[in-house]
Parts: structure tokens; C-alpha cells; sequence
């Protein structure tokens, strides 16, 4: 169960390399502290022995075999020395601190002997490195250390009075010092055991430190989002993750909720489309079982209504007869109008290919050869969601417009697709504004750019009037009818029920008047200044959206443009700009084609230049 | 053996047959009826009627099986369609369909049903004098000048496609000439979305019976002809070109277009 969760995975991996790094470490600190230590102790057993060796110097010279006894034995009582040998050169040990063993033979295999008796004829020079030696005695006593001292005869040896020693010999004995390593021993345990210690108290700290922070940083955020996988699997699609963090885990809970609001919708509609082919079986069924018997009703109802003339009792009675069926009519017939209602025919197209289609239709009218047609297509062109047969509609009446306003003269029609991504801000119309009691602010009886305004009414002591707000959010366009500067005490209300549309607690960040607010169904708040040249506004759910993707097509003409006073009204219904020639239904029926596809038209126009029409439409539909 | 008879109707269920009886006979009409498709062949070829109304859901032979059937025998007799079911495509195919010349939805009024059998039997009359007279016998015939490229919805309505993407529609002559003049129009606003197959207008004639005007195409109005509405005499004196009813913004000509004639 532990060794599942992610937090003690990567807890015991961290550990695990601290522990390492560690042991690593104090494993060199303690192996040189013990070198130092030991060659502390064998400096000291060297110095030891040379001054033992110059001691007895003159002793020896006098073979004053008691005094040398005495001094070895003297300074072998000291602490820190196990014990002084002095060995002949045959091995039989002549003085030491150990009266015992005084004329005791040591083997030649023995410790002391080994290093110059290890290869046949004994070694007369030893380097200093090599006189010493580390060695147990029994497992149970401690370490010692040994330095030997090879004792070399000289002149004054064998010219003393003694004449102990043949001048034919090199060494003549070997002074052999050891030492109790207890100390040093103790020291590197001790160090052992701190950083055995350290090791345990890191570990903890660590493991606790880094549980901590995996658990507030990954584990609660992943168990959030388990959370959340389990209600979705359970059917509960409205489950929301509250994000907190933006990073990398933050995103994924973000992504989740899109993903789980994009499958909310989707389980929606597809509930609402099974919905109604089942309400259209059944209203199928209800229709045809229930219309006959009706027909027998109504029929002979009628008839008697017919024939009854002058009795007025029985004729009222009949009205009722004869009414009531009809309304049965009518509610078996509204099921069966209901039932119709089937999703708009649009389908996946390639508008590249539905400029082809468009351009196919008219360029019959370009055969004169005045007007030449450029294309420039973006062949990556990502798929749209659209009715076909109507968008191909907008390009034809775009393209008539322009084979219009180029006219007898010569001239080029410019066709351009490409892919767009833009923030939303700006290009997003608002089509529905509520009022804290949800009155729709849009009004379609105005327009700002051909699209229904957001209609407010103000007050300001006794003056009273409208003004209208561009739908399109964060364009900052409306229409002021004599409306008094908005920071001094004006009143914002709903033309319907006069509840105020200000935001009681907040004011502009930016410069500080009132601001006004109104509900989006289903998109939240959306707040803004009216105060001149601020342009302050807020709309959270689009602030903070990515960028929408859009296909746009641009269609450009070298014609006559249009006059600027007109484009206002451009994509009103018989708005025409061309006499006699046109209809004036023209763009109207364009602009209602593109907004039906939630997409967006825009005219760009300089008279006796050219004119532009900008065509958006998004690719998620 | 030749009697001629006013109508044969046709449905398996017998209240509606009976209702049927009941209506025309008090209005004076000879009325024969039947519950199955393959006993009113068997009248139809030994006798003579003015008029058949036949439903079009029978268990045995339906209602556009029984027309062809009619068709293959080469019986004439004009015929109504009805039915319990009234679908869009039901009363597109009853419109257009040879032999069929009009079609009623259930339940209908005692007045409903004269009206469409009096309408009927005058656009039969029609048929015949035109017929007579030398001239092909169509539901698509026409006595006054009409635009080329017009689709028609049986003897009904007609619609016109416009280079925009609109397009216009409006009553056929004959139907204005069957349901014997037009005393007032009646029409939806512009926004409404009109469906194929559906009633999209209604006309009282000069006797005061009410015609409904089965649409010819699916689309949403864009414009109402105010002239028509306020002088509907309009309609008659020039159906095809000044007297058109609605221009329309049809989402999908192409499908409507199959079920109609030019």
C-alpha cells in the first residue's frame, strides 16, 4: 500500500541518495582520520625509540648492563608504551621492559623479526615506512603498534673496552618499541558512530522535509484530480477542480475541467438529440393512433355544428366539441413539429474548396476579362464546421459585390484563406446582456456595426435617455445620446425594470468612476467604464481563455469603397448602395449567414480606393 | 356496367369512412366507401368517380403504392391523399405524385374536408377542360405568362431562385382558379421559418371557405409582399411575378428542389 504512493516513492529515492552521499563522505573522513592518527602515534614511537636508543648509548659502550635494564624498564612503565625489546642479533631478547621474557629466543617468523628475516639472508637497511607494524596479539587485546629500530655497530662498538662486538657486523640487535593503539581506536569509533548519528538524523529530517513538500506539491493536487477521474467515471460531469497552483500540475486540473465541461456539453447534446429521436417516435406513434379517431370526432362534430342551425344551446355545446379537438390538433401537431426540428446541416468542409465552388459560379461574369481574379490560398487550411451551400452563399454575394463596385472599369478581385488564432477580446459579440432581474439589455431595434447593441437607460437628477453599447466585447464603442459624464452621480438602469446595472462595491482600477455590469448566460460577469478615453473592462472566463482559432477569408476589391457614413448600416436589410441594381438584401443575408456560424464580419473601405470584407469563421464551432 | 359516382373513399378504419359518408352525403354527393386499397381497384374499374380519398398508412397496399397502382392501370380519377401522419415528406409526395392532385391532414372539420373535395374536383374539371381543348393534361399547366426558371409544388405553389441566395415564392394559377378566387390572404411575418410541405399562408375564396398554401420550400422570411397581403387580388391577376407571397433565405434549396417541377 505505502510503497504505491508516489510521495513515498520519491521520498525513499531522495533518502536513498543522501544516505549514499554519507556514506561516501564519512567513509573518507574517518579513513583519514585514522591515517593522521596513526602516523601521530608511530612519530611518537619513533621519536620514543631514538631517545631510548641515545640513552643507552653510553651505557652500552660501557656494558653497563644494569643501567640499561633499569632505563628500559623506567621508561616502559610510561602510559602510553606497551613495551621496549631489545633483541641480539641470534633473537634472544637481551633487555626489556617485560622482566619475564629477558632471555627469551623470539622465531624469526615472529612479528618483530619478520620484515628483515621474511626472505632468506636478512635485510641489514630498512626504510622508515617499513619498521612499522600494526598486529593483534589475541582477538581480545587491542591494537598495537611496533617500530623496530635496528640497532648498527660503529667504531667506538668495536673499540670499546668490552669488545663485545667483531667489526664484521652490520646490526647488531634491534630495538623493538610497541605501542597500545586503544586511543586511536577509540577516536575512529567515536567518529563512526557521529556519523552513523548524522546519517539517521539527515534521513529523518529529510524524509520528512521532502514528504512534506511532495505531499502539499504533487500528492494532495494528484489525489484532487483522482478525486475528480472518480466522480467523472461516476457520471458527475459538473465535478470542478479548484485550481491553485499554475504550474505544471495546475494546468493538467485546468485542462481536466475544460475537458470535463467540453464532455458536459457534448453528453448534452447528444442526450438533447437521442431525446428527440425518441419524442419523434413517439409523436410519430401518438399522431397517427390518436388523428384517427379525432377525425371521426371532429368530422361528425362539425357536421352536427353544420346541421343544428338555430338551436342555439346545442350549438354552443358543439362549439365546445368542435374547439376542443382542434386544440387536440394542434398539440398532436406542435409534437410533431417539435419532433422535426433536427440539428442545422452543417458538416465538416474545407473552405478552400467552397471558394472554388463560389468562384465556379461567377466566373462566367469575369469572362469579359476586365476583372481578373488572384487566389491565394492557405492549403493547410484547418477544417470548419459550417453549412456548405450557405457560406458558399456569402462568397458569391461578396464576390458579386465587388464585380459590382469595380463596375465597367477594369480591376482585380482578391481571394485570400489563411488560419487565424486570436485572444477573443474584441471579436466576441455579446448576444444576450442580463439585468440583475435577467432582462436581455439586447436590443435588435439597434446596432452598432450591423450587430444588436447592449441598450442601457441613465438618469441624472431629471434628465433621463438611452445609450448603446457595442455587443462586440472590449471594442469601447457607443453611442452616447447627450449622456452626462458618468462620474458625477449618474444612475445606469435596466430600460425594463430600472434595477441599476452599476457595481455597487467596486470602481474602475484604472481611473476610479463606476462601473457598469451585466450577466452573459452562462459566461459569467462581464464589467466595463463608460468614463471618456478608460476603456476599462472585465470579463474573467474570456480575460483568461487562450486564443480562439479562425479561418479567414479576405475578399478585396479595387472598386469605387464605400462612403464611410454608410458602413454602419452596410448589413442592413435594403441598405443597398446600388440603385436600382441590387436587392439591399445582399450582405444582410451575408451577415446572417456568418453570425449564424458564430463568426464575424468585418469591412475595411477607403473610397475610390477599395473595399475589404473580413470574413472569421471559428474553427471550434 | 357505367354509374358514375361523386367519390370512393379509402381507409381502414371504419369511423373515418363512416364520418366521410356522413359529410358528403349530406351535402349531396354519391359517396361509396371501402376498407382496403385492392377492393377499391376492383370499384374504380367497374364503375366511374368523380373523386377518390384515400389514406395513405393501410395495412395492405399503402397510399403511393395504390396510386401507382392506379397509374398502371391507367385509371384517371383524380385522387386526395389523407393521412393520420402528417409528415413533410407525406405531403410533398401526395402534391407530386401522378394521379395524386391534393392532400389532406387528419383530423379535419366536416368544412376542411368540402373544401378540399369542391377544390379538387374543380382543379379535375380543369384538367379535363384543358384536356379537351388540346393541352397536355399537368398538374404544372398554366393559363397566365410565368418566369422560366420557377420550381412548382404540385398545382400549389411555386418558388423562384435568386442570384443572392434568396428566394421568392408564391401561389400557382391553377390552385388560384380551383379554390374559385381569392377574397383575403393571410401571411406569416418576416423572421418565421417556413417548412416545405407545410401550410405557410391562407387564403379565404369568394365562397368563404379557407385554403391553406402548402409551402415549396424550407427557409426563414425576409420579406413579406405587403402588397399581396393588403390587395390579394394582386395574387390573382399576376401570381408568378407581382403577386409573390414571401422572399425567403432557404438554407438548403438543393434537397427542397427534387421534390419539385419546373
Amino acid at each position: 500500500m505505502l510503497d504505491n504512493k508516489i510521495a513515498f516513492k520519491l521520498t525513499f529515492g531522495v533518502v536513498l541518495t543522501a544516505l549514499l552521499a554519507i556514506v561516501i563522505f564519512a567513509w573518507f573522513n574517518i579513513q583519514s582520520q585514522s591515517k593522521s592518527l596513526l602516523s601521530e602515534v608511530e612519530r611518537h614511537a619513533r621519536q620514543l625509540s631514538e631517545a631510548v636508543k641515545s640513552d643507552t648509548e653510553y651505557d652500552m659502550l660501557r656494558n653497563d648492563r644494569e643501567r640499561i635494564h633499569e632505563s628500559i624498564r623506567r621508561i616502559g612503565q610510561q602510559a602510553s608504551i606497551d613495551r621496549i625489546r631489545v633483541f641480539n642479533k641470534s633473537g634472544e631478547i637481551i633487555y626489556s621492559s617485560e622482566e619475564s621474557e629477558i632471555g627469551a629466543m623470539v622465531d624469526q617468523k615472529a612479528e618483530s623479526c619478520y620484515r628483515c628475516h621474511s626472505v632468506g639472508e636478512p635485510l641489514e637497511h630498512l626504510e622508515t615506512t617499513e619498521r612499522t607494524r600494526i598486529f593483534q596479539p589475541h582477538p581480545d587485546s587491542p591494537r598495537l603498534l611496533g617500530i623496530i629500530d635496528p640497532i648498527y655497530n660503529s667504531p667506538s662498538c668495536w673499540s670499546s673496552a668490552c669488545h663485545a662486538h667483531p667489526e664484521s657486523q652490520t646490526v647488531l640487535g634491534v630495538l623493538d618499541v610497541t605501542m597500545p593503539l586503544t586511543d586511536v581506536d577509540q577516536n575512529i569509533r567515536r567518529s563512526q558512530v557521529a556519523a552513523g548519528i548524522l546519517a539517521i538524523s539527515v534521513i529523518l529530517i529529510l524524509s520528512l522535509i521532502v514528504g512534506l513538500m511532495v505531499r502539499w506539491w504533487i500528492d494532495r493536487p494528484v489525489q484532487e484530480l483522482l478525486t475528480a477521474t472518480r466522480h467523472v467515471a461516476g457520471g458527475n460531469l459538473a465535478y470542478r477542480i479548484e485550481v491553485k497552483t499554475d504550474d505544471e500540475l495546475g494546468m493538467l486540473a485546468r485542462s481536466f475541467n475544460s475537458m470535463t465541461e467540453n464532455l458536459a456539453q457534448a453528453r448534452l447534446q447528444l442526450f438533447q438529440s437521442d431525446k428527440l429521436a425518441s419524442l419523434g417516435r413517439l409523436a410519430a406513434g401518438v399522431a397517427h393512433e390518436i388523428n384517427n379517431p379525432l377525425t371521426a370526432v371532429l368530422t361528425y362534430s362539425s357536421y352536427l355544428l353544420k346541421r343544428s342551425q338555430g338551436k342555439a344551446e346545442v350549438q354552443n355545446d358543439l362549439n365546445v366539441i368542435v374547439s376542443e379537438t382542434i386544440r387536440c390538433r394542434e398539440i398532436v401537431k406542435s409534437l410533431l413539429d417539435f419532433a422535426r426540428q433536427t440539428v442545422p446541416k452543417k458538416r465538416q468542409a474545407d473552405i478552400n474548396e467552397i471558394i472554388g465552388r463560389a468562384t465556379a459560379v461567377i466566373e462566367n461574369q469575369l469572362s469579359l476579362g476586365r476583372v481578373k481574379l488572384v487566389m491565394e490560398l492557405d492549403a493547410d487550411l484547418p477544417k470548419v464546421t459550417v453549412d456548405a451551400n450557405q457560406i458558399q452563399q456569402v462568397f458569391i454575394n461578396l464576390m458579386v459585390n465587388a464585380l459590382d463596385a469595380i463596375g465597367e472599369d477594369s480591376g482585380v478581385i482578391k481571394v485570400t484563406s489563411k488560419a487565424i488564432s486570436v485572444h477573443p477580446a474584441g471579436f466576441l459579440q455579446i448576444k444576450r446582456a442580463l439585468c440583475p432581474k435577467r432582462h436581455d439589455l439586447v436590443d435588435r431595434m439597434v446596432k452598432i456595426d450591423g450587430k444588436p447593441a447592449i441598450g442601457m437607460r441613465f438618469r441624472k437628477k431629471e434628465t433621463t435617455g438611452l445609450i448603446y453599447l457595442s455587443p462586440m466585447y472590449g471594442s469601447h464603442e457607443h453611442r452616447l445620446n447627450d449622456m452626462p459624464p458618468i462620474e458625477e452621480g449618474i444612475e445606469l438602469l435596466c430600460p425594463e425594470c430600472s434595477r441599476s446595472l452599476l457595481s455597487e462595491e467596486e470602481v474602475c482600477p484604472r481611473c476610479g468612476s463606476a462601473v457598469y455590469a451585466f450577466e452573459v448566460p452562462l459566461k459569467g460577469m462581464v464589467q466595463g467604464c463608460l468614463a471618456d478615453g478608460c476603456g476599462w473592462h472585465r470579463w474573467e472566463q474570456v480575460d483568461s481563455s487562450w486564443n480562439d482559432e479562425f479561418v479567414e477569408v479576405r475578399v478585396e476589391d479595387d472598386g469605387c469603397g464605400i462612403p464611410e457614413a454608410q458602413i454602419p448600416k452596410l448589413f442592413e436589410p435594403f441598405a443597398t448602395t446600388k440603385g436600382q441594381k441590387g436587392t439591399g438584401l445582399g450582405l444582410a443575408v451575408t451577415w446572417g449567414i456568418v453570425d449564424n456560424h458564430n463568426g464575424t464580419i468585418l469591412v475595411e473601405s477607403r473610397v475610390g480606393v477599395g473595399t475589404t470584407f473580413i470574413i472569421r469563421i471559428p474553427v471550434k464551432s | 356496367m357505367s354509374i358514375l359516382r361523386d367519390i370512393l373513399v379509402i381507409d381502414d378504419e371504419l369511423t373515418v369512412t363512416q364520418a366521410v359518408v356522413k359529410v358528403c352525403s349530406a351535402e349531396g354527393m354519391t359517396v361509396t366507401a371501402t376498407g382496403n386499397a385492392s377492393e377499391a381497384l376492383r370499384f374504380l374499374e367497374d364503375g366511374k368517380f368523380r373523386l377518390v380519398l384515400c389514406d395513405i398508412m393501410m395495412s395492405e397496399l399503402d397510399g403511393f403504392q395504390f396510386l401507382e397502382e392506379l397509374d398502371r392501370r391507367g385509371i384517371q380519377t383524380p385522387v386526395v391523399m389523407m393521412t393520420g401522419y402528417s409528415t413533410v415528406e407525406n405531403a410533398v409526395r401526395s402534391l407530386t405524385s401522378t394521379g395524386a392532385v391534393d392532400y389532406i391532414s387528419k383530423p379535419f372539420t366536416a368544412d376542411e374536408l368540402l373544401t378540399v373535395i369542391r377544390r379538387s374536383l374543380r382543379c379535375a374539371a380543369l384538367l379535363d377542360e384543358a384536356e379537351s381543348a388540346g393541352l397536355p393534361r399537368h398538374k404544372s399547366m398554366s393559363y397566365v405568362p410565368c418566369p422560366a426558371n420557377h420550381y412548382r409544388l404540385g398545382y400549389v405553389s411555386w418558388v423562384m431562385l435568386e442570384d443572392e441566395g434568396t428566394a421568392r415564392i408564391g401561389v400557382c394559377d391553377l390552385f388560384l382558379k380551383a379554390m374559385d378566387g381569392i377574397r383575403e390572404l393571410e401571411l406569416s411575418l418576416p423572421g418565421e421559418d417556413l417548412v416545405q410541405g407545410i401550410p405557410c399562408a391562407t387564403a379565404t375564396s369568394q365562397d368563404g371557405s379557407v385554403h391553406g398554401i402548402i409551402c415549396p420550400m424550407d427557409g426563414t422570411i425576409l420579406e413579406v409582399n405587403t402588397d399581396a397581403q393588403s390587395n390579394p387580388s394582386l395574387v390573382e391577376k399576376d401570381p408568378y411575378f407581382k403577386g409573390w407571397l414571401y422572399r425567403i433565405l432557404p438554407p438548403n434549396p438543393e434537397n427542397n428542389l427534387q421534390w419539385l417541377s419546373s
